[in-house]
């Protein structure tokens, strides 16, 4: 989230739109129906279902899923055709002045540079003019036919309201209703609030959807202001902490990100880093990479990384794929080229797709270890359950350790909350059994590993053997020093270059934030966005005041928010070019002419001048970016693109299935339904239930109790098409398996036209399995194709293509 | 934190048309009275409360957990409820239908109690101790990872990685048991390594 | 937002109210206290209600209920009814507006109303097996009930359920243990969107009256408070975007009253004590005045008998 849950409160209009905040996240959805009582807020929700946030929406439009790209973009056209842009904003926060370089089109749903060998696009083109003063060539006027604002406009124009209607299904009128209640927000005393979730980001092209929304967002003027921004619902209670931590396989934490092998050497590495500013004066955050990076590698290794070894850096892996993401990881592992896996409180055989896949791959292992505080699936996948996991046991030649671990009431430490909140927990209860911490496990790995290596030697042993571990007990370390590892300390003093006698920073204190860190190896920080959480001041992330002067819902002095204890990301651009807020009803900071002062920690320097420096720091331009340049792997502009199993083909691009860039593995184009396919006729999404919580909860007895037994949603229409009844059995299949499941025979699902040609919607909740206190049932992942994201390879759990028939029933 | 003076913070903030709070709406007085034949004693007292997290989705909701025991005073502590936290800024006591049953996954009949294995082609698992469960992945780790390390690839560039043992964190863990394992897998040389984020 | 009411006690605190309070118990004479509790209600708004079900969770939890785990029966409505355990259930309807032609998802909170003139207790034979305060609750005594069912038989919502592990009725109690030390019910505390909302019924219709005027502004132009007359105004209100058409809502009655063969009951009650004209008479009068199956068994009524023999009257 750009903004933070209580935010939500200051909004005028809340779009919930690849989401279902009512039904994922009913606490944080409370300042939704706060904003409304409060502030008169309207609520607009757009879904292929009439979801539980549309029961209590102002107005619900249905939608094809999959086409939301066609949806905003054909919002964008509607307001930039009828003048509803927040222009001043524009015109001084977003790259619209920017000119393209020459080279550069898009034709037939493909931009310059495609190579549909490689399925990827040469991007050079795809950039700014560069002026020979090494900036970027801008006008102010718009005029220029290739400034970004010019482009976009073409781009969009094609995507009407009767276009938009044809591709979604979106009725038209519906449609204009929605686009125009957005457009009021364009107004300076009218903020959007977009909140999504996994409906926008498990297609090939999430990253897209996302993308688009924030582009209009940008053209409203409502990014960095109270009430509005891009507010991702993250799932989990840590997968904010647990990305920022850089816990993938090609990051490093705070966002920097592992050398590939065609980096070899330091330099090399630094030289796509530590961006240049591309207009004057700006900030440019990226500059101080080499600080964070350095700092980060005296975290990990201490005084075996040194400015002679460049920091340790060989110590580092170097990647000669993208990413290991799981979807690679799980094709490898069916290669038989993966011996052994580690899945720490995941259960993959249920969040994964196509599970027949997953089960053959886990079968390939030699070892898989399972660390989890409960039972799940993936820690018995070879065990036969009759349909719901026909595995053949004696086969499996998978040895499983399945180990106990604490939870949430039984250990200590912190979770980062979607707002960035980094809220700090104690321990309640005893654990049961045996069970241990997570960091007792990994200290239990590291310290025999390590010992084996110093005892037998073997490949590379130089990176295990000086990992940074001093702590109090090796064996259990606690979460205050492993935190404090995380905040960075000063490792021998730096004197002040003005006083000699004074010192900058003083060897063995903690940091206070990340603005000292340093490139020389005088200081050590896990994760530089997180400093200033464990400060000499003390633990930042317990505090509990919960003031909140002039109620602007900020809560500065609650736990800490990173970065830098901020709570509203681009908060600078709450204002216009001269400091005031667009909003004096909403102001968030202001510059009272020497300095910015407000609610808010301001994300520019305190004295930096409004006129100089622009509030999206962490780019070079110090805009935002309407033209993403090579940022995205599938263009600068988004495009609609159908999801790979579709019940159309893509009505702009006939010629191109699913998203041209996606990584597709060869086994898996085969598993996928032809577009129309007639073996597969109905267009299928999955999705979450408020009673339940992923795969966790049918442990619990009351959440089973609450929805006990798997089910699928199908229209009226449908039903009687298939003669179907309501709560009867029915089996659905895809191109990849088959499950029984009672059919819930609803009016909250219809039928969409979708170029003139009826499309039924199959809805699929996730949450049974063959473990837990729930009905055995069948997850959703045994229908669900193999595909990712084109950026970050999420997989595309919800456009995909179902067959369904009334049944008996399993025969278990 | 003075957790009166965080009541009043509310208290004060609070929406227009009701006048206070319900606090002592109830409160008919000060009267001592026994409590009636219907109502059953209150079931919080004496035991003691601690501040937790919600385990679940990111809002991450304050709760409040009640046990009996004190783990704090180095005793064995049980959990006997889970309420919001009243306190908390985004959800002012309040709990969604899977953190109002909390209780029951820390209670869960399936929560995990032992270290266990399950050898080639078993039907079932066996209890095993921790030293020789983790001896085992040790050494099972390590000799994969001598066998399979790439130092340098055949453009001579050092590249260090170990790509035949794969690691896949968590989501509801905490920052700081995520930089523990960073730092244990990531020293490995450890590339295949993801998380939960994209699901 | 309304003001959370603050954390809950872990100390001993004296109750906010008690037997002394009572203003009525069932098939018992009562002096009746001379100091009245402010009454207090529990106002659902079913305007912000996104049926969750925290509401279900939090009374099973609370009150450490057991409920059976079910099966899918074709509605979001889990169980399919209130039981002895489930004291509170969503019942979800799908509703075509034939106004505006849209869809509506109408989910109510369904359980005890809590009124002011309670049907139950004025049908209920066993003395003080319902009782009823002053501030409003009206709550069973399990040990007093002889699970006769007649309760059910008078109560206008349909709401108290026989268990069939011992045979009592059960029903939602208001959380009197938590509201006796300065709580909200525990459905309340946890309602994620403040759809449930506690304090004193004056505040609740005030704060009524704010969402209805916000439900107008929206073209709900029959929004209303439900605080039914008939039974002399409930302790439990809803505010209703439809609230000229209450049975919209999962069959909510549109003008629920006791019905006059338990008033006529209740005369009889109020001067003839059950010890008084022994057991089996007053199950043969309420049989002859109740028409329908009743579930008593031979074997209940003979306990029951010893129960009030026992010196209960």
């Amino acid at each position: 989230m750009t903004n933070s849950w209580t935010d939500i409160r200051n909004t005028d209009l809340v779009v919930i739109m690849g989401g279902n905040a009512a039904e994922a996240h009913p606490c944080g959805f409370k300042w939704v129906t706060e904003a409304k009582a409060s502030r008169g807020a309207k609520l607009v929700v757009v879904d292929p279902r009439f979801t539980r946030s549309a029961a209590v929406a102002d107005y619900y439009a249905p939608i094809r899923q999959g086409t939301d790209i066609a949806f905003l973009n054909g919002v964008i056209n509607y307001c930039i055709a009828n003048d509803k842009v927040q222009w001043d904003y524009v015109k001084a926060f977003t790259n619209a002045s920017y000119i393209v370089k020459e080279g550069f089109a898009y034709q037939d749903g493909l931009f310059t540079g495609y190579d549909a060998e490689k399925r990827d696009y040469n991007r050079s083109t795809w950039d700014y003019d560069i002026g020979p003063d090494g900036y970027a060539v801008v006008d102010d006027t718009l005029q220029h036919p290739r400034c970004v604002w010019n482009l976009l406009k073409a781009h969009v124009a094609q995507y009407t309201p009767e276009l938009v209607e044809r591709i979604t299904g979106t009725p038209k009128d519906k449609f204009l209703k929605v686009a125009s209640m957005i457009a009021e927000c364009s107004s300076k005393t009218k903020t959007m609030t977009s909140m999504y979730a996994l409906g926008w980001t498990q297609h090939s092209k999430g990253s897209q959807n996302i993308r688009t929304m924030a582009m209009l967002q940008l053209i409203l003027g409502n990014i960095g202001v109270r009430g509005g921004g891009m507010n991702a619902l993250r799932g989990h209670s840590n997968i904010q902490g647990l990305t920022d931590v850089g816990l993938m396989s090609n990051m490093i934490p705070g966002y920097l990100t592992l050398p590939t092998e065609r980096e070899p050497d330091f330099n090399a590495y630094m030289s796509t880093r530590g961006f240049k500013p591309l207009r004057p004066n700006q900030m440019s955050y990226w500059q101080n990479y080499r600080k964070f990076f350095v700092s980060f590698q005296k975290s990990m290794w201490g005084d075996a990384a040194t400015a002679e070894n460049n920091w340790a850096f060989d110590y580092l892996p170097k990647l000669d794929v993208p990413a290991y993401d799981i979807l690679r990881a799980f094709e490898l592992m069916k290669q038989g080229k993966i011996t052994n896996y580690i899945c720490q409180g995941f259960n993959p055989m249920q969040a994964f797709p196509n599970r027949g896949k997953l089960t053959e791959a886990l079968s390939k292992l030699k070892l898989l270890v399972v660390m989890d505080p409960l039972e799940t699936e993936t820690a018995r996948f070879w065990e036969n359950h009759g349909v719901y996991n026909p595995a053949d046991t004696a086969k499996i030649q998978t040895e499983v350790i399945q180990l106990p671990t604490t939870c949430f009431a039984e250990d200590e430490g912190a979770l980062v909350n979607s707002g960035r909140w980094i809220q700090w927990h104690w321990p309640a209860g005893s654990p049961p059994g045996e069970a241990r911490t997570d960091a007792a496990i990994m200290a239990g790995i590291h310290l025999r590993m390590k010992e084996l290596y110093r005892k037998e030697g073997g490949a590379f042993p130089d990176p295990i053997l000086n990992l940074t571990w001093t702590y109090k007990d090796p064996h259990e370390p606690t979460a205050v020093e492993l935190t404090k590892e995380l905040n960075g300390s000063v490792l021998r003093d730096v004197p002040d270059p003005n006083d000699p006698t004074k010192k900058l920073l003083e060897a063995g204190k903690q940091v206070a934030g990340f603005g000292v860190l340093r490139d020389d190896g005088s200081t050590a920080c896990g994760n530089w966005i997180y400093s200033g959480s464990y400060t000499e001041a003390g633990n930042m992330m317990a505090r509990r005041d919960n003031s909140d002067p002039d109620a602007t819902g900020a809560y500065l002095k609650w736990s800490f928010a990173w970065p830098a204890n901020r709570r509203i990301l681009y908060n600078r651009a709450s204002c216009d070019i001269d400091g005031k807020p667009w909003d004096p009803t909403r102001k968030l900071i202001e510059w009272d002419g020497s300095k910015w002062t407000g609610y808010d920690v301001p994300d520019i320097a305190v004295t930096a001048k409004p006129q100089d420096v622009g509030p999206f720091i962490m780019n070079p331009e110090g805009v935002s970016r309407l033209f993403a340049r090579g940022m995205m792997r599938e263009g600068p502009f988004p495009v609609h693109y159908e999801p790979f199993e579709s019940p159309v083909a893509n009505l702009i691009a006939p010629k191109i299935r699913g998203n041209p860039v996606a990584r597709v593995f060869k086994d898996d184009f085969a598993q996928f339904a032809d577009t129309a396919s007639k073996e597969f006729p109905y267009a299928a999404t999955s999705y979450r239930l408020t009673e339940h919580f992923h795969y966790w909860t049918k442990n619990n007895h009351v959440n089973s109790v609450l929805q006990p037994e798997f089910f699928v949603e199908i229209s009226e229409e449908l039903a009687k098409e298939k003669k179907i009844e309501n709560a009867g059995w029915v089996r659905v299949w895809s191109k990849r398996g088959s499950v029984f499941a009672k059919a819930y025979v609803t009016k909250r699902i219809r039928p969409l036209m979708v170029d003139g040609k009826p499309v039924h919607i199959v809805g699929i909740p996730i949450h049974w399995g063959f473990v837990g206190a729930a009905k055995k049932g069948f997850p959703a992942n045994v229908l669900t194709p193999f595909v990712g994201d084109a950026n970050i390879e999420t997989p595309e759990f919800k456009a995909f293509l179902v067959n369904i028939e009334p049944t008996t029933g399993p025969v278990a | 934190m003075n957790m009166e003076l965080s009541r009043r913070q509310f208290l004060k903030t609070a929406g227009a048309g009701v006048a206070g709070t319900t606090l002592g709406a109830m409160g008919f007085g000060a009267i001592e009275e026994a409590y009636a034949s219907t109502i059953k004693p209150f079931r919080l007292v004496n035991t003691t409360e601690v501040r937790n997290t919600c385990t679940y989705c990111s809002v991450a909701c304050g709760i409040l957990i009640f046990t009996k025991g004190n783990l704090a005073k180095g005793e064995k502590a049980d959990i006997t409820h889970i309420e919001g936290d009243s306190d908390h800024p985004t959800n002012r006591g309040t709990l969604c239908p899977k953190g109002a049953a909390l209780l029951d996954i820390v209670k869960s009949e399936t929560r995990l109690k032992y270290p266990m294995i399950r050898r080639a082609g078993s039907d079932r698992f066996e209890r095993i101790s921790w030293d020789e469960a983790l001896d085992k992945i040790a050494r099972t780790l390590k000799d994969d990872r001598d066998a399979n390390f790439i130092a340098r690839n055949k453009d001579g560039v050092t590249v260090n990685r170990w790509v035949t043992t794969g690691f896949l964190a968590a989501s509801a863990t905490t920052n700081e048991t995520a930089w523990c394992t960073y730092k244990t897998v990531r020293s490995l040389g450890m590339l295949v390594f993801d998380n939960q984020a994209r699901v | 937002m309304f003001p959370p009411i603050p954390n809950p006690p872990v100390t001993p605190t004296p109750a906010k109210f008690g037997e002394g309070d009572l203003i009525r118990r069932s098939a018992s004479n009562l002096r009746v206290p001379v100091e009245f509790k402010e009454p207090v209600a529990k106002l659902i708004d079913v305007s912000k209600c996104i049926g969750c079900k925290a509401c279900q969770a939090a009374c099973l939890e609370w009150n450490e209920l057991h409920e059976e785990i079910g099966t899918f029966n074709g509605s979001y409505t889990n169980p399919p009814d209130l039981t002895e355990n489930s004291l509170t259930l969503m019942r979800f309807t799908e509703w075509v507006n034939p106004e505006t032609d849209t869809l509506e998802w109408l989910i109510r909170k369904d359980g005890c109303m809590h009124c002011a003139d309670p049907g139950c207790l004025k049908a209920c034979p066993a003395p003080g097996a319902i009782v009823q305060y002053s501030n409003g609750i009206v709550d069973f005594d399990h040990d007093r009930c002889i699970g006769c069912g007649y309760c059910v038989k008078g109560c206008p919502f349909n709401i108290p359920r026989i268990s069939k592990a011992d045979h009592k009725a059960y029903k939602c109690t208001l959380c009197s243990d938590r509201v006796a030390v300065g709580q909200g019910p525990a459905c309340q505390k946890a309602c994620p969107t403040q759809a449930i909302v506690f304090g004193t019924k004056t505040q609740m219709k005030e704060w009524a009256e704010g969402r209805i005027k916000d439900l107008k502004s929206r073209g709900y132009k029959n929004a209303g408070l439900y605080d039914p007359p008939g039974v002399g105004g409930t302790h439990v209100m809803y505010v209703l975007q439809h609230a000229d058409q209450p049975s919209l809502y999962a069959g909510l009655p549109d003008n629920p009253r006791i019905s006059r063969i338990v008033e006529a009951w209740k005369g009889v009650t109020k001067y003839v004590g059950l010890g008084v004209m022994g057991f089996a008479a007053i199950a043969g009068a309420l049989h002859y005045l109740v028409a329908g199956a009743n579930k008593v068994t031979p074997e209940d009524e003979a306990n029951a008998e010893k129960l009030t023999e026992g010196g209960r009257s």
